[in-house]
């Protein structure tokens, strides 16, 4: 109902009647990065406006109110004022590590939103090994985050930096081990075909324990690596002043704040894809009055919703928990997380086996 | 003392030092700490202060007593009332009067409050420096009350220079009683709220138990009163030892608790608020009649040195003056309670992590104005 493969593929083949193969290529090319781009900065001021909405929410206050109706233009002010703020360089920071550190994370940001889908046909690529592509370029990010830390020649940023580092090491083990689970399930990598593996019902639901077992782990894991919540450790307010970026200024501290806000969207998007059937509608077994109401909402808002139910549970975290130590924190995927997890994984492919899931 | 006091020798370039502070979230104010680090651990440290010294001491002997009132609400600004009362009585008992007990149930009264004020602002900054941001503000929604109260009767939220030799400024405002009790029943309903965002929560737990431990030898050694020392076992409430104003009249217990640790210092502060609300029910529907101001010609301490300590929210205050007999001390001293408990953290911090610096700092409340004075 809600297909957009037919326009897409019109587009292709407009450009390849009229273009030689190259221009076409590149026309679809720069057509797909300005798209992404432009979704990439204005779901990026959403999620920012969102947070302080909804924290401000969970702290008796108002939040932004008054840069236009509800403050929704908030984030818009406060992105020109930091495009408008000096950039302040530091005398004896490495120049060249430091300009390239918050481009390196931004764009491991923005190449990952390119395989997400967010709907049927509405996917940049969807390549046949999408979830490992994904856990590889999110990582990416964090060798931006250590050379931040290590090019400001700051103490504070150096401390940051290194947690940030042995932080995103140890989680990206436990986020990929249950993912893996759900592509135990599924039998492929690629997106379009996981998710087309729960149209009789998400993994969820058809994984019962243990994939809800490897989803609260993907939870927990996933808001670790993103540097957030009780796991903000490689910024730690209170500790280290700002961390990794306590030295960046004007637009290139946007960055990193606007990654940090992406990477949150894109642990959520994978999370909806894998465990909560992506775009894909809910359904009850045999309700098909239900079922046809529920086919009628297009997919792109069972997506978003999907993804904004779980950044509130990421941000509802943030809000209420206190910050963890770093050897807690370790201790916490090393001794806890990782064994769990690969007690479920041996659970999950048992299950495959036998085909005992739903 | 050797532990504070370490030589410089011990530095070379192989360790890491950071300076947390003058300028640090967590310092709360211009205190310095000068950490050695190798990697997340701390091997010592050694605290600065003196970043906000204004010399109260030595101005107070320019001015006549009633005028250095207000400078004591500048040194620990969240306990000025008890800072105030501290001053009234040395030189109430240096002249040798008693105020009536109507000003005596008002004294205790805004000391009471000001010790919950006190704790909930706390209470929101510990919070904050172990990154649970939302305490911040639950705190402060209930501070609000309280900072009202004061306003209505004093006229200022935070310095009140209320209490002053010989009595009060002022009576209390008519809606004073009334309010109280609404605060009282208020603020019994909100304070499990704290228990449920913070102290149940594992990870605060976790990051509190156990970190930081003072034994009592160590409190008693280095002077650690207030909630900090009674956390270590050492039962120093001078409400208790040497009761002043109307402590006399009202039954409360003192908190003490053996561990010593971080958590042991949070939970005597939450059981102190239970425990000061107990103390405001006794006395608020009991406050007598009678002046408010005694009819003294004019505040001189005769010749001598008079000592007068009374517990504020973090500890034992002390002030010592000297007097030649005229109207103003010849030299004035405060035993501040932070002073005494900020050079425990070198002992406390050291072997443990950085975040749990944070922690321990935070536990100790420390106030830097009443620090450097």
């Amino acid at each position: 109902m809600y297909d957009f493969t037919p326009f897409i593929e019109s587009i292709t083949s407009y450009l390849n009647e009229n273009l030689s193969p190259f221009w076409a290529g590149l026309i679809s090319m720069v057509l797909l990065g300005v798209g992404i781009l432009l979704f990439y900065a204005v779901l990026g001021l959403y999620l920012v406006y969102a947070e302080r909405k909804i924290c401000a929410r969970m702290q008796n206050r108002m939040g932004p109110n008054r840069v236009g109706p509800g403050g929704i233009f908030q984030t818009i002010a406060d992105l020109i004022k930091l495009l408008l703020k000096e950039l302040i360089y530091i005398r004896n920071a490495d120049s060249l590590l430091f300009n390239i550190a918050p481009f390196i994370v931004i764009v491991a940001s923005i190449m990952a939103i390119g395989a997400i889908p967010f709907a049927k046909g509405l996917q940049a690529v969807d390549l046949n090994i999408g979830v490992l592509y994904i856990l590889a370029i999110s990582s990416m990010g964090v060798i931006g985050i250590l050379i931040a830390g290590w090019a400001s020649n700051s103490k504070y940023s150096v401390i940051g930096a290194m947690r940030s580092g042995a932080q995103v090491i140890s989680y990206e083990l436990s986020v990929g081990l249950a993912l893996l689970g759900i592509i135990t399930f599924a039998g492929s990598m690629q997106f379009s075909e996981i998710i087309a593996s729960q149209e009789d019902g998400w993994w969820i639901f058809k994984g019962h324990i243990p994939a809800m077992i490897a989803f609260v782990i993907y939870l927990i894991a996933g808001t670790a690596e993103t540097n957030r919540g009780p796991f903000d450790l490689a910024e730690a307010e209170s500790e280290l002043t700002a961390g990794f970026h306590t030295e960046y200024s004007g637009i290139k501290f946007a960055f990193f704040f606007l990654a940090e806000y992406m990477n949150m969207f894109i642990i959520a998007a994978i999370a909806t894809t894998l465990f909560l059937g992506g775009w894909l509608p809910f359904h009850l077994f045999q309700w098909h009055g239900f079922n046809n109401v529920m086919d009628f909402i297009p997919p792109v808002f069972w997506f978003f919703g999907k993804t904004a139910f779980v950044i509130y549970l990421m941000m509802w975290f943030k809000w209420t928990f206190p910050r963890l130590r770093i050897d807690q924190l370790l201790a916490l995927e090393w001794k806890y997380l990782l064994p769990i997890n690969l007690m479920n994984l041996i659970l999950i492919a048992f299950l495959t086996l036998m085909k005992w899931h739903f | 003392m050797e532990e504070t006091l370490l030589d410089f020798d011990l530095r070379n370039k192989e360790e890491y030092i950071i300076n947390m502070g003058p300028q640090h979230p967590s310092t709360h104010g211009v205190l310095r700490f000068e950490v050695c680090l190798q990697g997340e651990q701390i091997k010592y440290l050694r605290p600065h202060c003196g970043y906000i010294h204004r010399g109260i001491e030595k101005m107070s002997e320019a001015l006549t007593y009633p005028q250095l009132i207000h400078l004591t609400d500048r040194m620990d600004y969240l306990s000025a009332h008890i800072n105030n009362e501290a001053v009234a009585l040395c030189v109430e008992n240096a002249m040798g009067v008693e105020v009536s007990d109507r000003v005596k149930y008002i004294r205790t009264i805004f000391a009471e409050l000001t010790r919950i004020a006190s704790h909930q602002l706390w209470w929101c900054a510990f919070g904050m420096d172990l990154g649970a941001l939302t305490t911040f503000f639950y705190g402060l929604r209930d501070r609000e009350h309280i900072l009202d109260i004061f306003e209505e009767t004093t006229g200022s939220r935070l310095t009140q220079s209320f209490i002053t030799p010989g009595g009060l400024m002022a009576d209390v405002h008519p809606n004073f009683q009334k309010r109280i009790k609404e605060f009282i029943t208020y603020f019994r309903k909100k304070l499990p709220e704290y228990d449920q965002l913070l102290t149940g929560n594992i990870i605060f737990r976790e990051r509190t138990k156990g970190i930081g431990i003072m034994s009592k030898e160590a409190a008693i050694d280095y002077g650690v009163t207030g909630p900090s020392g009674r956390g270590s076992g050492f039962s120093c409430d001078i409400r208790k030892i040497a009761p002043y104003s109307a402590y006399p009249f009202v039954k409360f217990n003192e908190i003490t608790l053996p561990d010593g640790d971080t958590y042991s210092r949070y939970v005597v502060r939450i059981k102190e608020m239970w425990e000061s609300l107990n103390i405001l029910e006794q006395l608020v529907d009991n406050i007598p009649q009678g002046p408010t101001m005694l009819e003294l010609k004019a505040v001189k301490a005769p010749k001598g040195e008079y000592y007068q300590r009374v517990e504020t929210a973090r500890g034992e205050l002390g002030v010592y003056i000297v007097s030649d007999g005229g109207p103003s001390p010849a030299r004035i001293h405060y035993r501040t309670p932070n002073f005494s408990n900020l050079f425990v953290i070198n002992k406390l911090a050291k072997g443990h992590k950085i975040a749990d610096l944070v922690a321990i700092s935070g536990s100790l409340d420390l106030v830097i104005p009443d620090i450097d004075r």
